[in-house]
């Protein structure tokens, strides 16, 4: 909790708590509290194994067993499996408490190998740890071993050892109970149990690497981390992940200048120490051969060269001026910096340069007020046990996967009901209360009837039961969160906007929680890197101090920005980050719009496709290179720090940013990161309170208030339009695993990007006559014919057809067009 | 090997039938599948998975767990000799012993011509006719040498005709016609019978 | 009948005279059969049993003191009486005998399925549920077919299912068969199993079945001989059910006797009435010790019973004296070993019995259990050392603390540890591996020693390593 979460309310009172002693102490549990937990509470640590706080308790290992006196004598009890009760009677140092621990240790020993020197785990091990602090030195077991094949692997990422395991249920739990992914068991009995998958069925969860962190021992190691680094050699940064945009707090750990791993931090607010595999992963990027080293000139044979950052910020800074009227420039990007590099960079352009062109998201994002505006939840207030969740968006499991761990948990063990209004059913499967797959423009629609309860008959092929069921949650009283993004790349934003509205309307205590996906695009709005929009969400009329350029009137959104370099109006553009060739949603918009710009200044960490057109290109410093500040999808603020330093000439974006405004002979009035925040914290509303130094340190991060409140006027039924002899309506969404730079440019993680194929509705498929992996032509309505295979796919409802973005083989880019409401297609066979 | 047969896959469904859960048909199930094939199949276990919504490594983590399910094919014959306590005393292992040498093959081992596979085994409530041994689960009591010899030779000639080929357990099964049904329902929807409730009233 | 004599059709049941409680119809060689069943009182005292109030049947077992037979001898109306008021509540009947030495509930099945299934019933209308299972050990196919034979045509008939015998109530009975696994008799553990899991038992607390069981509801495990006493119960009364046996211990068990007596077998006896020495000696029971040799010990109740001895012979069997002197009767298996029999060898293969039963969960068993083997199987070889007499009992301190549970020895002074053991498992599977390395070590520790070479064998661990994964 901090000042700002909850500023009016007083110090939590002591809740009752229940009295016990421990080791003579009288001290005070809470209620219900666990008794391993309220000895380490109390300072008293209880060694364990199978133990881990945020999954259920199994009492497998026995470590943990202390002598517990309940006023029926003392006797052994594993105290993780223990509330404490008043008046209950724990001593941790008895005689018998030792033994036995002393007991359960020998016996996990007596199978465990003793490669502790080649093992990845050796000097961080509980187990190594607990036989150094209280094993006898020497083992009375002289008979073999149990051996089992060297590590085998079981994913691409994850290698098992099942010499070393020791059997406590962590990574199996995990796998069932956490992550829904029950690919790895106990298989076999007795003495022979062992960890292993399915043959030929491997471990492939978004969330494996979890595994390898909560492994008590080194039975599980990552392929990514293998024998980099010896633990005694690491050192350490608390963190936040810049992956996506929940904000997962993590650990970045480095060897000689070198990131080697990142583990999952616990933070109650965000990930509980769980991370995806992609936000474990992908420090692989920073090691990447294509990363920017130094300043890139285009020469006049139209080369890219090397240059002096000097002459390079001059470069671009003249392009900046040459382009006099400040709507001749356009800039794409921004989620990808810290907030005090987005502030900078908004600063530099807007309050200095009068540009509004400016978008940080790139066709497939919300409009910034609605974002801004919406009434917030956290995750926690959305988890709230007995609550009821909407998903007006993805499969978070794809695009936002350690909130997808909190909403799954919430849904299995706290009694959220789900209300799944996504145009493709999501990883939450049979554990939704209500599945609505509405048809793409239909979900307005849709919203409507469930605000107006005409829920009698089905509604674009939904079955009434689901109607009434999602109509009766959200008029039940019961806490509603609506988990907004954008689901579907081929439907405008307006029509999922309109369905906010409607289910506004259904319950006016609805809030909201934005599910726009990449790294810190809230961030980025609130900084003021969209248009029409100065920090903190204030309009283009406020005046602020040092903004004295700003522009007057609204400027252009990415589709608009490059329409507008495709119609000649616009021709200077700045990619902050950004790759619209590639992960703009509209492919032909974007290599049209590049194809008649005159210059294009990218601030980039890697040679991407658009980075590659550039004709000056200043090289940033990337994740775990420079600090900052980053705002998750509540709003909420956590550190992103420094561990190595960026490669080559690499810079921090927000210092680039100072440096174009000295060139053009400004300045934006500060010359540290410190200044940078004083800055922020003077301009911007919601952040005045904001104490960086101590707030960021805590464990949970502030949360940052809209400023403002939605009163924006919503065109509330956006008309479905008309169905034409196209059959079928597109659905184009994101995997985890796609052809973004920080999985392509991570080497263990590239391997990982499946190809696209069509999916249909099993209903569709047949009609068609297909079988799995058929190839169909494609034919986008008014445009081009292409080729795919495609698969049947029961996840979708009859007359959609579902492609995903940005994968292998089949670029989806191409099948969409910026602003059209929804995609036609019709699919034959080929 | 295959997945469930048309027939077994009817079967399979009557017998998910029976229980609240469908994971809770997963044991009968297997026993299904080792009926059909012999021995549990990879590719059974996953039709399994599918039948009854679960994982693979779910299916092969709760068979795994129990010995009757084989993974590899067995003899047609499965002979399982009792060494425990009350047989040892009579002569189990020695039992054992010569059945080893009599089959020419250890524990756990299937003679060439696949007609047995010999295992030692665990009481099997016997006790007071040790030594005794099951054949695909049929018992044969207080054998000696001789006796064993006998009961080999017999299932060679097919003389014992009575006992199926391993897989097979009870062959008669448990029938609910819909309309002697109670009711079995997942806990979720169940609640108080209301014969009880009524009852209880007076 | 011819008293105290085997029955063909009934493989060890010995048919001596005494009262016949669950075993009044094994004389019929088609005992099992729906006709004979009815021929001979079935489904009576069903029948009586839907007239009555279900809270007055509980009452009536409750008032019967019938006493668990599955081995922890818990009285089923007090177990009943566990149950919180939550619904749905489930009936669990196990059927997967399997402790060494114990052979009764099988022969139950097979005999007599019929008055299992009454009394399933009755238990299930006296607790106020509706579906029951019939959980029947994987290796018992006979068992399985008779059951499901009888259970389709007791449904056929209206005794189970839809509207039993022609009133309101309803309750479905499922046959369910197990595969293989020991553990799977521990009443969590059987649970687990039922849910389609790996038979590994849930640790109580939190997890006892009454409140906690099957899908997490309230359900009560009850051993398939205790239920086969219902019928009579319900027909007769507590106050006539009370009048055989002792005061503690009404009614009969059936008691498996195997290893060295002379007539070997399945004898239903009234509880607490006579003694061990009665049982093994007695003309009317098992005769003698084969060859008339001396007794050396016996296992008074199953595999995970600590052994007694001569001096313990005079006991009742009844619970109230046999667990303060160091055991427990247990599933009513008794396994008598004459002085011929070898005390490591023996301990041994009980020993290899748990080791090859734990289910893996926790550390203790799995590891120790698997230890004590390796250990006492290296002794047999003629390969032990002379410190593992003693590692074998610090290990079996790892895994139950503290005095386990041993019969008195006066000849050495030793007094009686009385059961039962303590454990830092969790369930009992792993502390019964420690009853017979107890027992054993404390009576006979010369024959250890007597295997024991005097110079060390060279090299104890020189076996070639083997894939412990590679076998099934």
């Amino acid at each position: 909790m901090t000042a700002t979460e909850n500023p009016e309310s007083p110090a939590p009172e002591a809740e009752p708590g229940v009295p016990f002693t421990l080791n003579g102490s009288e001290l005070t549990a809470k209620a219900g509290e666990l008794l391993i937990d309220a000895a380490q509470r109390h300072g008293v640590h209880i060694p364990h194994f199978c133990y881990h706080p945020r999954m259920t308790p199994v009492g497998m290992c026995r470590m943990c067993l202390v002598e517990v006196d309940t006023g029926r004598g003392p006797a052994l009890q594993p105290s993780c499996m223990l509330s404490v009760t008043p008046n209950m009677k724990v001593n941790t140092e008895s005689e018998p408490t030792t033994r036995a621990q002393d007991g359960v240790l020998e016996l996990l020993l007596i199978n465990h190998p003793l490669d502790c020197p080649v093992c990845d785990k050796g000097g961080e091990c509980p187990l190594q740890d607990n036989a150094y602090a209280f094993g006898p030195g020497e083992s009375r077991f002289v008979e073999e071993k149990r051996h089992y094949e060297k590590p085998i692997p079981i994913s691409d990422l994850v290698l098992l050892d099942r010499e070393r395991c020791i059997l406590c249920d962590r990574c199996t739990r995990f796998a069932s109970e956490v992550a829904g992914d029950p690919l790895i068991h106990f298989i076999d009995r007795g003495a022979q149990t062992q960890v292993n998958t399915f043959p030929e069925h491997e471990f492939s969860s978004y969330f494996s690497g979890n595994t390898v962190q909560i492994c008590p021992v080194g039975a599980l190691t990552a392929q990514p981390y293998r024998f980099a680094a010896r633990p005694w050699d690491l050192a350490e940064v608390e963190s936040t992940s810049m992956v996506d945009s929940t904000g997962a707090r993590v650990a970045v750990q480095s060897s000689q200048d070198r990131l080697v791993r990142i583990q999952g931090v616990d933070s109650d607010a965000t990930n509980w120490g769980w991370l995806s595999d992609k936000e474990r992963f992908a420090y692989e990027a920073t090691d990447s051969t294509e990363r920017l080293t130094q300043p890139l000139m285009r020469n006049d044979a139209g080369e890219l060269v090397s240059t002096r950052w000097n002459g390079a910020i001059k470069r671009a800074v003249a392009a900046l001026t040459d382009a006099a009227d400040p709507r001749r420039i356009g800039v794409l990007g921004g989620a990808r910096l810290t907030l005090e590099s987005q502030y900078a960079w908004a600063k530099l352009l807007k309050g200095l340069g009068a540009v509004d062109n400016i978008d940080a998201q790139l066709g497939d994002g919300l409009p910034a007020d609605i974002v801004l505006g919406l009434p917030r939840a956290t995750i926690a207030e959305a988890c709230e046990p007995g609550g009821v969740v909407v998903l007006l968006g993805a499969d978070p499991k794809e695009e936002l996967p350690t909130l997808y761990l909190r909403l799954r948990h919430a849904v299995q063990f706290d009694g959220v009901a789900l209300i799944e209004m996504s145009p493709r059913a999501t990883s939450f499967g049979d554990s939704v209360a209500a599945r609505l797959n509405p048809l793409p423009g239909a979900v307005g629609h849709l919203a409507a009837a469930l605000a107006e309860g005409m829920v009698g008959t089905s509604i674009g092929g939904i079955a009434p039961a689901q109607l009434s069921t999602a109509h009766r949650l959200l008029g039940s009283g019961r806490p509603v969160t609506v988990i907004v993004g954008r689901g579907n790349l081929a439907e405008s934003p307006e029509i999922v906007v309109s369905a906010l509205a409607a289910l506004r309307r259904a319950n006016p205590d609805v809030r909201f929680l934005s599910a726009l996906r990449r790294g810190n695009v809230h961030g980025a709005l609130e900084m003021g890197l969209t248009p029409g929009f100065l920090p903190g969400g204030q309009g283009l009329d406020v005046e602020l101090p040092g903004w004295e350029m700003a522009p007057q009137s609204r400027g252009l959104d990415a589709t608009g920005i490059l329409k507008s370099a495709v119609n000649g109006t616009l021709d200077t553009l700045v990619l902050l980050g950004a790759d619209p060739l590639e992960d703009f949603a509209d492919g032909t918009l974007a290599a049209a719009a590049f194809e008649r710009l005159g210059t294009v200044i990218s601030v980039d960490t890697f040679m991407t496709a658009s980075t590659s057109a550039a004709d000056v290109i200043l090289p940033a410093a990337m994740f775990g290179e420079a600090d900052g500040t980053f705002m998750n999808l509540e709003g909420r603020l956590s550190p992103v720090r420094a561990k190595v330093t960026a490669p080559g000439q690499g810079r921090p974006d927000w210092m680039i940013a100072t440096d174009m405004a000295a060139a053009a002979g400004g300045d934006l009035g500060f010359t540290t990161l410190h200044d940078v925040r004083a800055e922020i914290a003077a301009r911007v509303p919601g952040f005045a309170d904001i104490d960086w130094a101590s707030d960021l340190g805590a464990e949970d991060g502030p949360l940052v208030r809209p400023l403002r409140t939605w009163t924006v006027s919503l065109s509330e039924t956006a008309p479905i339009p008309p169905a034409d002899d196209y059959g079928l309506r597109l659905v184009v969404d994101r995997k985890l695993w796609d052809n973004g730079t920080m999985v392509t440019e991570s080497g263990s993680l590239r391997p990982l990007i499946g190809d696209a194929v069509l999916g249909l509705s099993p209903a569709d498929f047949s009609r068609l006559g297909l079988s799995s992996g058929d190839d169909v032509d494609v034919t986008i309505a008014g445009g081009e014919t292409h080729t795919v295979a495609a698969v049947s796919d029961n996840r979708l409802p009859v007359g959609a057809a579902h492609i995903p973005f940005a994968l292998n083989s089949v670029r989806a880019q191409s099948f969409l067009s910026a602003g059209e409401p929804v995609i036609e297609l019709r699919v034959r066979p080929s | 090997m295959s997945r469930l047969s048309l027939a077994n896959v009817e079967l399979a469904h009557e017998i998910i039938s029976h229980y609240p859960r469908k994971k809770s048909a997963l044991i009968p199930l297997l026993h299904v599948a080792q009926e059909q094939d012999g021995y549990v199949s990879e590719a059974a276990m996953e039709h399994l998975a599918e039948l009854v919504g679960i994982t693979p490594a779910e299916v092969l983590g709760t068979a795994s767990f129990y010995e009757m399910f084989k993974f590899e094919p067995q003899g047609k014959y499965m002979v399982n000799i009792c060494t425990n306590i009350s047989c040892q005393l009579n002569g189990g292992e020695e039992l054992l012993h010569h059945a080893e040498e009599t089959l020419g093959i250890r524990p756990g081992g299937t003679t060439a011509d696949g007609l047995f596979t010999l295992e030692d085994v665990e009481c099997i409530a016997a006790c007071t006719e040790a030594p005794c041994l099951q054949v695909n689960y049929r018992y044969e009591y207080r054998l000696g040498n001789d006796d064993f010899d006998r009961l080999i030779a017999d299932l060679r000639s097919g003389a014992r005709s009575e006992i199926p080929a391993h897989g097979t357990l009870g062959r008669v099964r448990q029938h609910i016609p819909d309309d002697r049904r109670a009711g079995i329902e997942p806990p979720e929807d169940a609640g108080t019978p209301s014969w009880f409730s009524s009852r209880s009233a007076d | 009948m011819a008293t105290n004599a085997y029955v063909p059709h009934a493989a060890g049941y010995v048919d001596n005279e005494g009262v016949k409680i669950v075993s009044s119809r094994f004389g019929y060689e088609d005992s099992y059969t729906f006709e004979r069943s009815l021929a001979t009182g079935g489904y009576e005292a069903l029948k009586k049993a839907l007239r009555l109030p279900p809270a007055e049947l509980a009452a009536t077992v409750k008032d019967a003191v019938l006493l668990g037979r599955g081995g922890a001898g818990f009285p089923a109306g007090v177990k009943w009486g566990f149950m919180p008021p939550v619904w749905p509540r489930y009936l669990v009947v196990n059927g997967d005998e399997s402790e060494p030495g114990t052979y009764k509930d099988r022969l139950l099945m097979e005999r007599d399925p019929h008055q299992i299934i009454e009394g399933c019933i009755i238990t299930c209308y006296a607790l106020g549920l509706n579906t029951c299972f019939l959980y029947v050990r994987g290796e018992m196919p006979v068992a399985q077919e008779r059951i499901a034979q009888a259970l389709n045509d007791a449904y056929a008939a209206g005794f189970v299912g839809r509207n039993i015998n022609g009133t309101d109530v309803s309750i479905d009975v499922v046959l369910h068969w197990g595969a293989g696994a020991y553990i799977v008799g521990e009443e969590t553990a059987l649970i687990e199993s039922l849910e389609g899991n790996r038979g590994m038992p849930r640790l109580k607390p939190p997890f006892f079945p009454a409140a906690k069981g099957l899908y997490m509801k309230p359900t009560i495990v009850n051993n398939v001989e205790t239920l086969a006493n219902l019928p009579w119960i319900v027909t007769n009364g507590a106050e006539a059910y009370r009048r055989f046996g002792s005061e503690k211990s009404p009614g009969t068990r059936m008691l498996a006797i195997s290893g060295h007596v002379k007539r070997p077998g399945v004898y239903e006896v009234e509880q607490g009435k006579v003694t061990f020495r009665d049982l093994f000696y007695g003309e009317n029971y098992c005769g003698g010790i084969r060859d008339d040799n001396d007794l050396k010990m016996f296992i008074p109740g199953g595999g995970s019973a600590p052994w007694f001895f001569e001096e313990q012979l005079d006991l009742a069997l009844e619970a109230s004296e046999v667990g303060p002197a160091g055991s427990m009767l247990g599933s009513g298996a008794l396994v008598v070993m004459d002085h011929t029999t070898d005390a490591v060898r023996a301990c041994l293969r009980v020993v290899r019995f748990f080791a090859r039963e734990s289910c893996g969960k926790c550390t203790p068993c799995r590891e120790g259990t698997s230890w004590e083997e390796k250990v006492l199987e290296r002794i047999l070889e003629g390969k032990g050392r002379a410190e593992d007499i003693d590692l074998l009992l610090e290990i079996g301190s790892s895994i139950s603390p503290g005095n386990y549970p041993v019969a008195a020895h006066s000849e050495d002074g030793l007094a009686a540890v009385p059961f039962p053991p303590k454990q830092t498992t969790i369930c009992p599977l792993g502390p019964s591996s420690v009853a017979p390395i107890t027992s054993a070590i404390r009576r006979f520790r010369f024959e250890f020693e007597a295997k024991i070479p005097t110079v060390p064998a060279a090299d104890v661990a020189s076996e070639s390593p083997v894939p412990a994964g590679s076998g099934s």
